[in-house]
Parts: C-alpha cells; structure tokens; sequence
C-alpha cells in the first residue's frame, strides 16, 4: 500500500466520522423537536433558528462542566466505561455503504464507506454486542446500587434481544443467497445493497423489506431494544433508578454515553436501511425517464440513504413519544417468547422458500 | 527456516507481542484477586486470540470469537457475578496461591500436548498467508461436510449439559410454594 492509498482509506474513514457526528447532533435537536410536536410543546427554540443550535450548547455545557468521581468508585473501570460505549458505537457505522462508489476514470473505484469486509455484518453484529460492555462496567465501577441494577438489567436484555437481531439478519442473508446469481452467500454490506438493485415486476423495487417483511418486523423491535431506547430503556429508567446506569456520571463522560447511545439508533437505522430498504438504491430518476445531470446523480445516491435511514430514525422517535415503557417481565416475555422463537420461524421459512426458488420445488 | 530469519519478518513481531499480551492476561485471570476484573482479562485473552486469527487470515473465526466469546459468554459470565455478588473490594480467597504448583502442572501439560499433536499434524506446513483470508465456504463445507459427525456430537452434548444444568439448578416448587410466590 503506497501513500496515496493510505490517504484514500484515511480521507474515506474520516468523511464516515464527520458524517456520523454530524447527524448525531442533529438527532438530538431533531428528537427533542418531533417529541415536542408529538406532545404539543415547543421544544428548544432559543439557540439558532428552530433551536438547531441546542446541541452544540449543551455539549459545550457539558464539556466545561466538573466531573464528578464518587468515593466508592473502581477509577479505571469508571473512566474507561464510557470510550467502550463510544468506540464500538462509531465502529459499527464504519461498515455501512452511504453513496455509491465513486468511479475514476482508471476503473478505479473509491467505495463511500470506512471499510468494506467482506464479514461486515458479523462484524457488525460482534461489536453490538460489544456495546453492552460499557453499560455493565458503567453501572458496576460506579460502586453504587442503582447503577448496578442498570447494569444487571442492560445484561439481561442485551443478550436476550441480540438473539432475536442476529437472526432476523440471518434470514436477509439467506434471502439474498437466493436471489444472487449464482446463489453465493454475502456477508459484505456493499454487495447486499448491490443485489438489491433492480424492480420486481417492474415497479416494485428489488428491496428486502417486501419479501423479508416479517425479518424487518423483528430487527426493528430487537434494534430499538439493543440501543436501550424507549419503550426498552429500562436500563436508565429515572422513575425507578434515579437513572440507570449512568446515575453516577457528570460533565463529559455523561455526555459520551449520550453521544454513544444517539450513534447507535443512527447506526442500526443505517443498517436497518441498507438490509431492508436497499441501502444507496433508488429508481426516482430512472423510474420516471428523467435526464438527471451528472452532479445531481453523483449525490442522489447518499440522499436516498438518508432519506431511508431517517424514516427509521424518526419511528425510533415516533415510538418513544407513544408508548409507556414496558415492565421488566414484560420485556423478557416478548424477547424469549414471542420475538426469539418468531425469528426461528420466519428463517426456517425463508429458508424453505430460498431452498425451492434456488433449486425448484421437489414436486416440480 | 532459522529463528533469526524468522525473526526478521515484523508480522512475527506482532505475533509475539499479541502472544505475550494472551499470556499475561490469562496468567493475570487466575491470579487477580477481583472476581470482575479477573473476567476482563479474560476478554483480553479472547481478544488476543481473535487478534492472532486475524494474522492466520482467518477473518471469521476470528470475528465469531468476539461475537459469541467476548459479546455472549463473558457477558454472561458479568451477569452472574452481578446478580449474586459484584464486590468492588478484592477477595483474597480467589487467588489459591496453595493450588499454584498443580495449576502450572497442569498448564504446562496441556501445552504440551497442544504443541506436539499440533505439530504432528501441521509440521512445517504453510497453513495460511497473511493477506489472504480464508473463504468462510471453505469453513462451512468443512464444519458441514467432513466433520459433521463431531461437529453435531458437540451440539448434542451442548444441549444435554444445558438440560443438565436446569434440572440441577430449578427444583420444581410444590403447589403450596407456587401459590406463595403468586403466579408471574
């Protein structure tokens, strides 16, 4: 690798941060914003117009604010808990593809995303479940009772809804085995999105959410609770925690289990987007028989990513402000024996179905 | 090929600087004196392992470790020191610095036995080149394919420790005691 590579693969890996730290920030305004909508509040509205600018001030708040180090704590596990909320957070996204490859006049080809593995989504899936690291170290070095109830809950409930998110993945995986050419399993991100260009009957686009529809059902729900969000946010319930997890943290390190938890419904809703909504893919401009010119085709790509990624985005929000959170029991219930075993069920059945289209029905 | 010629390939550098941190972390799992801690550095061990598949090129193997070891098992393991007992204060009685001698033993034992066998079967074999991972097909055909036999063998006998372990940690509560807890 000479040095224009290496500054090829740098340049990639920063835009993929800039990009996420960007929305990230907008997620929080935008959050409390359609929240507020949702209640008949206002919202922020005095920092820059529509409040956009709230964000930035909180976080340079908090910033320059103390960081409190309570007596009882184990330091090293206290200050490192955070960074293991962080890291594996901006990792994750660091596999999404968000535009379309950029193509050279050599042939060379420069792929708008931090790395493409050809394992992306197992690698995917390790480091969310490496997330869970950070919210058990959190709730135990802080030496206090309520976080490390936070702590046991997030446990629990990590890895009982990881199951039931791997599996839902799983179920794409097989499905896209089948509709490949040559019936080649994927687990590159980048060639998932490439086999989901195209139409079915010539209007419906080539998207898994229409045949794996019962896969986007469970992903979603297994996603919104692997991110601790409501009506899963049991990990950091005020009422019954004073907090959660992170009851004992102040100043910047509160504000990186924030960041990290904002990071991640944007990761999972990218990965929801290019599993499920085919990703960089869209038919506006051919659908139509438009002439687009060349710069607007150039960023059509990452707008529709976008455009896909916020929908999901905005029903993570969306079921925040509608529904109550659920009871502890309640939780391990719909994990355990309702989304678990319904998973099994839709992968047993795609791959049933994946198994007749691929080599024909035995009665054919 | 000489230990100097060997040497003087820098990937052998990291492989030995990933080794030794393996070591000092699984010596460290045995002789740490918090039982959280003592887990962590099992995850560094586990870790250094999916490193050291990384340098074999084998990619896969390598990122299931982390998702099912260092994502599932410790996890679990974390769980259940927290749901009984997560002292922050150090316990000495976890170092049992009497058990020390036979631990080694043992140790160096198996050890032993890993390299000899590992050697009869490899020799001096190039078994992979860095920079040229492992097709995960390869993987699965040969899981799915030769050895099955054992491969569906270790499932079973997966599934009967789980069955086991259920049996021996629940007691079936009689009707009376069911009434006392109230139904969930």
């Amino acid at each position: 690798m000479d040095l224009t590579d290496f500054l090829l693969v740098l340049l990639r890996v920063v835009a993929t941060f800039v990009l996420l730290l960007l929305v990230t920030v907008l997620n929080v305004w935008a959050e409390r914003k359609i929240v507020a909508d949702m209640q008949n509040r206002i919202g922020p509205d005095r920092a820059g117009p529509w409040g956009i600018l709230q964000t930035v001030a909180d976080g340079l708040k908090l910033f320059f604010k103390e960081q409190v180090n309570p007596r009882k704590a184990e330091m090293g596990m206290f200050v490192l808990a955070p960074f293991l909320a962080v890291i594996p957070a901006f990792l994750l996204f660091m596999m999404v593809p968000w535009g379309r490859p950029i193509e050279f006049a050599d042939g060379s080809t420069f792929p708008l995303q931090g790395a493409d593995l050809n394992i992306g989504l197992l690698f995917v899936l390790a480091m969310s479940s490496m997330a869970v690291y950070a919210v058990v170290l959190a709730g135990w070095s802080s030496g206090s009772k309520y976080p490390l109830l936070g702590g046991v809950r997030a446990t629990a409930q990590a890895i009982s809804y990881e199951a039931a998110l791997g599996l839902a993945m799983v179920a794409v995986v097989v499905w896209m085995a089948a509709s490949g050419e040559d019936g080649v399993m994927t687990l590159s991100l980048s060639e998932i999105v490439a086999r989901q260009q195209g139409t079915y009957l010539g209007f419906l686009p080539r998207w898994n959410i229409f045949p794996q529809f019962g896969a986007f059902l469970v992903f979603f729900i297994a996603a919104v609770a692997e991110t601790n969000r409501a009506p899963f946010d049991l990990v950091e319930a005020e009422q019954e925690l004073v907090g959660g997890f992170h009851t004992e943290y102040s100043g910047m390190r509160f504000a990186m289990f924030f960041l990290a938890e904002y990071v991640n419904i944007f990761s999972m809703a990218a990965l929801g987007a290019t599993l499920f909504l085919g990703g960089w893919n869209g038919q506006i401009d051919t659908l139509f028989g438009w002439s687009t010119p060349g710069w607007l085709a150039a960023i059509l790509p990452t707008v529709y990513f976008l455009f896909k990624t916020y929908v999901i985005v905005f029903m993570f929000f969306w079921i925040r402000a509608t529904l109550p959170r659920l009871r502890y029991d309640q939780l391990m219930n719909l994990g355990w024996k309702r989304l678990i075993p319904g998973a099994i069920g839709w992968l047993a059945l795609t791959a049933v179905v994946a198994a007749f289209w691929r080599f024909d029905a035995p009665w054919a | 090929m000489t230990f100097d010629v060997w040497l003087s390939d820098p990937v052998n550098w990291v492989y030995l600087a990933i080794g030794a941190a393996v070591l000092l972390c699984g010596v460290r799992v045995v002789t740490s004196q918090n039982v959280v801690h003592a887990a962590l550095f099992l995850v560094g061990a586990l870790a250094g392992s999916a490193a050291l598949m990384l340098l074999l090129s084998a990619e896969f193997v390598a990122w299931t470790v982390v998702l099912v070891y260092i994502g599932a098992v410790i996890v679990l393991f974390l769980f259940g020191i927290m749901i009984t007992r997560a002292p922050v204060v150090r316990d000495v009685g976890l170092d049992n610095k009497k058990a020390r001698p036979v631990a080694a033993v043992v140790a160096l034992a198996t050890f032993a036995v890993l390299t000899y066998t590992s050697l009869l079967a490899f020799g001096n074999t190039e078994v992979a080149r860095v920079g040229d991972p492992t097709p995960t097909e390869t993987l699965a055909e040969g899981l799915l394919g030769r050895f099955v036999l054992p491969f569906e063998v270790v499932g079973f006998i997966l599934l009967a420790a789980l069955i086991g372990g259920i049996t021996l940690a629940r007691r079936d509560l009689s009707p009376a005691e069911e009434e006392e807890r109230g139904a969930v």
